[in-house]
């Protein structure tokens, strides 16, 4: 019994350590691995969705503090990016049309690391939305250009 | 048991001393598995407890620890480590899980599943139920953990976790099966469902810990459907529970459930509750280690 324990931890361990690895490998390839493409795929209707909380300060500030809790971690606390993420300050984002963030972000895009994220209720997601602008005028000069292909 | 418990007392301590940033949105249920799974790299420790009266013998505390690890964003898995203690009797470790699930679709649709494999080494003096299958019955659990623990049960369970959400409203269905493999045994069947809701849908401006987002609340049923040699309803438990969790924003998780019986085969009262904790990029950091960075 004790031998399948140790087996077992030492299992998980190396696997962690081995995706671990390989996430930094794969960091390296990072420019080219974020392409963005997926928010080309957002069907129309839900491109062409409004954001019923637009122009809603409230709103946006529950969407700043959303994203700190939810979205930082793996793009940067100004949305500049990571080896784990693309950047969010990148034109292709800003200008992106909020009903096709919202698809992404409702989607995800789980075959590269993104998970679903409509386990937060609608109203959350648009008030993230909301606040990915505005990521724009907080990000400092130097910041990195991503790659937007 | 002495492992057990050092084990609950490692993860307790890891816990309290990890730093970082940490996520939380988890769901309220106890039994009932939504959609969703680990965010990649993230490990979750769980520590959840199940006091339950029993009938024909003594009442008992059955505690689980789990260690809930983003593989991908398609692929979760799992550590169980079960025990419990039967009141006038003894405390007793019961055995381990090994839980993978995988999300069978890339996007969301009007019904999300999940495939779910559980690889499950577990004594009969096994009492945390996590889940109900087959002719499960509270007269089961009344056997003295002395002669219970003799009998070792190696089993395969195969769930498929069905979820949709609907106007901040979550509802899942989990029908499952599971095939006793040493010794062998016909297939068992089982299920649970639940329906759960944030209390508020849109997140407020103010950074706190008792704002209604974080707090959500439902209700799950779960129970036996026999198994392929006598299939049905006879002399199978089945149990109604209302769920609460709250989702601090320093990453900790509660859930409370009390949930009733609601036959004669079924304990009277399951009542549980659990405190978790997410850490984020975990599997980064253990990559640093091996790799000798700091």
């Amino acid at each position: 019994m004790k031998a399948v324990f140790l087996s077992l931890g030492i299992l998980l361990f190396g696997a962690a350590g081995a995706l671990a690895q390989a996430d930094a490998a794969k960091a390296k390839k990072a420019e080219s691995r974020f392409d963005y493409a997926e928010l080309a795929k957002a069907p129309e209707k839900a491109r062409s969705r409004r954001n019923p909380l637009a122009g809603d300060d409230a709103a946006l500030a529950g969407g700043k503090k959303l994203f700190e809790q939810h979205c930082a971690e793996c793009h940067g606390a100004a949305g500049e990016g990571s080896a784990k993420a693309p950047s969010l300050v990148a034109p292709v984002v800003l200008e992106a049309a909020p009903g096709a963030l919202f698809w992404l972000l409702t989607n995800g895009v789980v075959r590269r690391g993104m998970p679903v994220w409509s386990k937060l209720p609608e109203a959350q997601r648009w008030q993230l939305v909301l606040f990915l602008p505005t990521l724009k005028v907080s990000q400092p000069e130097s910041a990195p250009k991503p790659d937007s292909k | 048991m002495g492992r057990f418990l050092g084990g609950i007392l490692v993860a307790g301590l890891v816990a309290l001393a990890a730093p970082g940033r940490l996520r939380a949105q988890e769901s309220p249920y106890m039994v009932t598995y939504d959609h969703y799974l680990e965010e990649p790299g993230n490990l979750e420790v769980e520590y959840f407890s199940t006091l339950g009266t029993q009938r024909g013998g003594h009442d008992f505390h059955a505690a689980w620890l789990e260690f809930e690890y983003g593989a991908t964003a398609w692929w979760t898995t799992e550590l169980y480590l079960d025990g419990q203690t039967t009141f006038h009797d003894s405390t007793i470790f019961t055995g381990f899980r090994w839980e993978n699930r995988f999300r069978l679709l890339q996007r969301e649709h009007f019904i999300n599943p999940v495939l779910y494999i559980e690889y499950e080494q577990i004594s009969e003096a096994d009492k945390i139920v996590k889940e109900v299958e087959g002719h499960d019955v509270e007269a089961g659990h009344a056997v003295p953990n002395a002669i219970a623990r003799q009998d070792h049960n190696h089993e395969l369970e195969l769930k498929l976790l069905l979820s949709k959400n609907f106007k901040g409203w979550n509802v899942a269905v989990n029908p499952l099966a599971t095939k006793p493999l040493l010794p062998s045994g016909p297939w068992e069947f089982g299920y649970a469902m639940g329906a759960s809701r944030p209390l508020a849908l849109k997140a407020s401006a103010r950074k706190c810990n008792f704002c209604l987002e974080n707090f959500s609340a439902g209700v799950e049923m779960y129970g036996g459907l026999g198994d392929t040699i006598s299939p049905g309803l006879h002399e199978t438990s089945h149990y109604l529970a209302p769920v609460a969790a709250w989702n601090l924003p320093s990453g900790w998780t509660f859930r409370v459930s009390p949930g009733f019986g609601l036959n004669d085969n079924s304990h009277h009262l399951l009542m549980r509750w659990g405190v978790s904790r997410e850490f984020s990029g975990f599997g980064e950091k253990v990559g640093k280690l091996l790799r000798g960075h700091p």
